[in-house]
C-alpha cells in the first residue's frame, strides 16, 4: 500500500474525530452568523442568522427526496430497457 | 502580435504530423502542439481582427477582444491537459480528433462572423463524434449516431438562421442578434442545442459517458462552452435564458441524483452548471457576465479534472457503475484525492476555483434582488456538492469493498490531473489573475466573511443531511429515462414502422408497373411488333445514350 493509501487509511480510521470536529465547527459557524451584524439587507432572510445551515440541510433532503421520487415513480427502468427498442446493450 | 496567423487554421495543420509520427515522437507533439497554440493565444492583442472578402461576404474568420480570449485561453490550457492525459492512447484517429475539435472550437471563439462560426460548428460536431465512436463499442457507435444526428439537426437551424440574419440586416458579422423573427429563434435553438439547455439536452448525457476515457475531457470541455460563448456573444441580457438556466440547473442536479454510471452522474452536472453560465446570460449585467465567463473557465478545468477521475477509474477497474464499486482509495488514493480537488471546485467550497466564480453569478442575482433565482440556485449548489462531493467519492472510493485491487493509472493520466488540480486550487487561492482577463472590470471579492459563512453553512449542512440519508443515498443499478426516450423508442418505432410501409409501398407499385409492362408486352406481341424498344441493352450503348442526352441538355441550357 502506498504511504498516500496509509495516510488516508489513518485519517479514515479517526472518522469519529473528524466527525466531532466537523459538528463543533458547524455550531461555531452558526453561532458567529447569529451574533454578527447582517452583511446585506437584501432579503428577509439575509437577517436570519444560520439560515444557509437550515437551508442546506434541507435542501440535501428535497433534493434527494424529489429525485427518488421521479426515479421510482416515472423514469427508472432496467438497464436493458432500451434492447426493446432494439439498441445494443452491455451485458 | 501575429494577427494574421490563425490559431485555428495552424492547430489543423499541425495535426498533420500525428498522421505519420510514432510513438515517443508522437507524444512529444502531442503535447508540444497545443502548448505552441496557447503560446500563439497568449499574442493576441484585444481589438485586432483578420478580415477578407468571400463572395460578397464581408467575413472576420479573426476576432479578438476579451471575452473571446478568456474562452481561447482555457481551450488552449485544456487542449494541452487533455493531450497529456492521452498520451499513452494509441489511435492516431482519436488524436487527430480532438486536435480537429479542439482546433473548430477555437475557431467558433474567435469568428467575427456567422458564416465562418457555422463553418467551425460543424467541424465540431464532425471531429467530436469520433471521440465517442472510437470507444469501438456498438452502444458507443448508437450514442454517436443520435449525437450526430441531433447537432446536424442543430447545425441545420443555424445555417438557415444565419441566411434569415444576413436577409433581414443584410451583415454577416456576429454581434448581438438583434433582428425580428425567425432568425433570432433559430440561431437560438441552435446555440441552445449545444448548450445542453433542457428539453434539448438529452444527446448530452447518452454520448458524453459512452466516449472514450480520454475523449470525454474534450467533450466535457468544448462543445456546451463554446455554446455559453455563442449565448453571451448574441444573447446577452435576454430573460428566457435566465429562467431556462436556473431550470437546468436543477434538472442537471435532480437527474445526477437518480444516475449510477459515474460519468453520466458528472455529465448531468455539466448540464447543471452550464445552467449557472446560461443563467448568467440571462441577467445580461457585467456581474453577471463576468460571471459567466469566469464559471465557464473554471468550469472546464474542474469538470474535465473530474472526469479524468471517473475515466481513470473506469480505465482502471472497467467499471463505471456506482453499484459496482467501492473501497478504492486505499488502491487510488491519488486519484481519490486529485478527483476531491475537482469536487470541491464545483461544489464552490472556498479556496476552490468554484467559489470564486459560481458565487460571483450568485452574488449577480442578490445584487439584482431576484430573491427566488437566488434560492433556486443555492438549492442546485447544494444538489452539486451532494452527488459530486460527497455520493459519488463516497460510493466509489470509500462505502463497501466490491473487492477491486486496481493500480492508479499511468503517470502521464496522473500529471494531466495534477495539473488541472493546482489549477483549480490556485484560481481559487488567487483569483485575481481570472478576474484581470475577465470581459469587464471587476468589483466582486468573493472572501468576505459574509460569503464564506453562507457557504460553509450551506456545504457542511448539506453534507450533515447527506450523513442522515446515506443509506438512501446509494447508486441504484438503474437508468433514468430522460426525454431522449422520445427518439429512442417510439420516435425509433415510428420511423421504424414509416420506413417498413414506404418499403412496402414502393415494393407493391414496382410490382404492379412490372405487370403493367408484362401486360403491354404481351399485348405488343400480340400486335407483331418486334419490340425492340422494350429488349435488354447493353450497359456500354446505355451509357452512350445516356451522355448523349445529359449533352444535349447541357447544350440546351447553355443556350438559354
Amino acid at each position: 500500500m502506498s504511504l498516500t493509501a496509509k495516510i488516508l487509511e489513518s485519517l479514515v480510521a479517526k472518522r469519529r474525530l473528524f466527525g466531532i470536529a466537523a459538528l463543533l465547527f458547524m455550531a461555531g459557524l452558526i453561532i458567529v452568523d447569529w451574533l454578527k451584524e447582517p452583511a446585506y439587507s437584501r432579503f428577509f432572510w439575509d437577517g436570519i442568522g444560520g439560515f444557509a445551515a437550515i437551508y442546506g440541510f434541507l435542501a440535501c433532503l428535497v433534493i434527494l427526496g424529489v429525485a427518488k421520487a421521479l426515479g421510482y415513480w416515472l423514469v427508472y427502468r432496467k438497464r436493458d430497457y432500451y434492447a426493446r427498442y432494439g439498441e445494443a446493450t452491455d451485458d | 502580435m501575429i494577427d494574421w496567423l490563425h490559431p485555428s487554421v495552424l492547430l489543423m495543420l499541425g495535426m498533420l504530423p500525428l498522421i505519420w509520427l510514432r510513438g515517443r515522437a508522437r507524444q512529444i507533439w502531442q503535447v508540444t502542439l497545443p502548448a505552441i497554440i496557447l503560446g500563439l493565444i497568449t499574442t493576441l492583442a484585444a481589438g485586432s481582427q483578420l478580415s477578407l472578402s468571400f463572395m460578397g461576404l464581408e467575413l472576420t474568420p479573426l476576432r479578438v477582444d476579451k471575452l473571446s480570449l478568456v474562452f481561447a485561453y482555457v481551450i488552449g490550457i485544456i487542449l494541452i491537459i487533455g493531450n497529456i492525459f492521452a498520451l499513452q492512447v494509441e489511435d492516431r484517429a482519436q488524436h487527430i480528433a480532438a486536435g480537429l475539435y479542439g482546433a473548430s472550437a477555437l475557431g467558433v471563439v474567435l469568428a467575427g462572423d456567422l458564416v465562418t462560426l457555422y463553418v467551425f460548428w460543424e467541424i465540431m460536431m464532425i471531429a467530436s463524434v469520433w471521440l465517442i465512436w472510437r470507444r469501438k463499442t456498438p452502444i458507443a457507435y448508437e450514442a454517436g449516431m443520435r449525437y450526430l444526428l441531433v447537432h446536424a439537426l442543430g447545425g441545420m437551424l443555424l445555417f438557415v438562421g444565419v441566411i434569415g440574419y444576413y436577409l433581414a440586416t443584410g451583415s454577416v458579422a456576429f454581434e448581438k442578434i438583434d433582428v425580428d423573427g425567425w432568425a433570432f429563434w433559430l440561431i437560438l435553438i441552435a446555440f441552445l442545442i449545444n448548450a445542453a439547455v433542457p428539453p434539448l439536452h438529452a444527446w448530452l448525457p447518452d454520448a458524453y459517458p459512452e466516449a472514450t476515457v480520454t475523449g470525454t475531457v474534450f467533450l466535457s470541455a468544448l462543445t456546451t462552452k463554446t455554446a455559453v460563448y455563442t449565448l453571451m456573444r448574441g444573447y446577452p441580457g435576454l430573460e428566457l435564458l435566465l429562467w431556462l438556466g436556473v431550470a437546468m440547473t436543477l434538472y442537471g442536479v435532480i437527474y445526477a441524483t437518480l444516475i449510477n454510471d459515474i460519468r453520466r452522474l458528472l455529465s448531468y452536472h455539466i448540464i447543471s452548471q452550464v445552467g449557472y453560465m446560461v443563467a448568467g446570460v440571462g441577467m445580461g449585467t457585467a456581474l453577471a457576465l463576468n460571471g459567466t465567463a469566469a464559471h465557464a473557465f473554471t468550469h472546464i478545468l474542474y469538470k474535465a479534472l473530474l472526469l479524468m477521475g471517473a475515466g481513470a477509474v473506469l480505465q482502471m477497474t472497467g467499471r463505471s457503475r456506482m453499484s459496482d464499486l467501492g473501497g478504492l482509495y486505499r488502491y487510488m488514493p491519488m486519484t481519490f484525492l486529485l478527483y476531491m480537488v475537482g469536487a470541491l471546485s464545483i461544489s464552490a467550497f472556498p479556496l476552490f476555483s468554484g467559489f470564486v466564480s459560481k458565487t460571483m453569478i450568485v452574488e449577480a442575482a442578490a445584487v439584482d434582488y431576484r430573491g427566488v433565482v437566488y434560492l433556486l440556485m443555492l438549492l442546485a449548489a447544494c444538489g452539486t456538492f451532494l452527488s459530486t462531493g460527497l455520493k459519488l467519492p463516497y460510493f466509489t472510493f470509500f462505502g463497501k469493498d466490491s473487492g477491486l485491487r486496481p493500480k492508479e493509472p499511468p503517470i502521464n493520466m496522473q500529471i494531466a490531473m495534477g495539473i488541472a488540480a493546482a489549477l483549480c486550487f490556485l484560481i481559487g487561492i488567487f483569483p485575481g489573475a481570472l478576474y484581470a482577463i475577465l470581459p469587464f472590470p471587476v468589483d466582486y471579492n468573493a472572501y468576505t466573511l459574509s460569503h464564506l459563512l453562507k457557504e460553509l453553512q450551506l456545504l457542511f449542512f448539506v453534507g450533515l443531511g447527506f450523513v442522515v440519508v446515506i443509506r438512501y443515498a446509494g447508486g441504484k443499478d438503474y437508468i433514468a429515462l430522460d426525454v431522449d426516450w422520445l427518439y429512442r423508442g417510439p420516435g425509433r418505432r415510428l420511423v421504424i414502422h414509416t420506413r417498413n410501409m414506404i418499403a412496402e409501398a414502393n415494393h407493391d407499385v414496382r410490382a404492379e408497373f412490372m405487370r403493367f409492362l408484362a401486360k403491354l408486352q404481351t399485348r405488343l406481341g400480340k400486335a407483331h411488333l418486334d419490340g425492340s424498344l422494350l429488349r435488354t441493352w447493353a450497359t456500354g450503348s446505355m451509357a452512350l445514350w445516356t451522355a448523349l442526352v445529359l449533352a444535349l441538355v447541357l447544350v440546351l441550357t447553355l443556350g438559354t
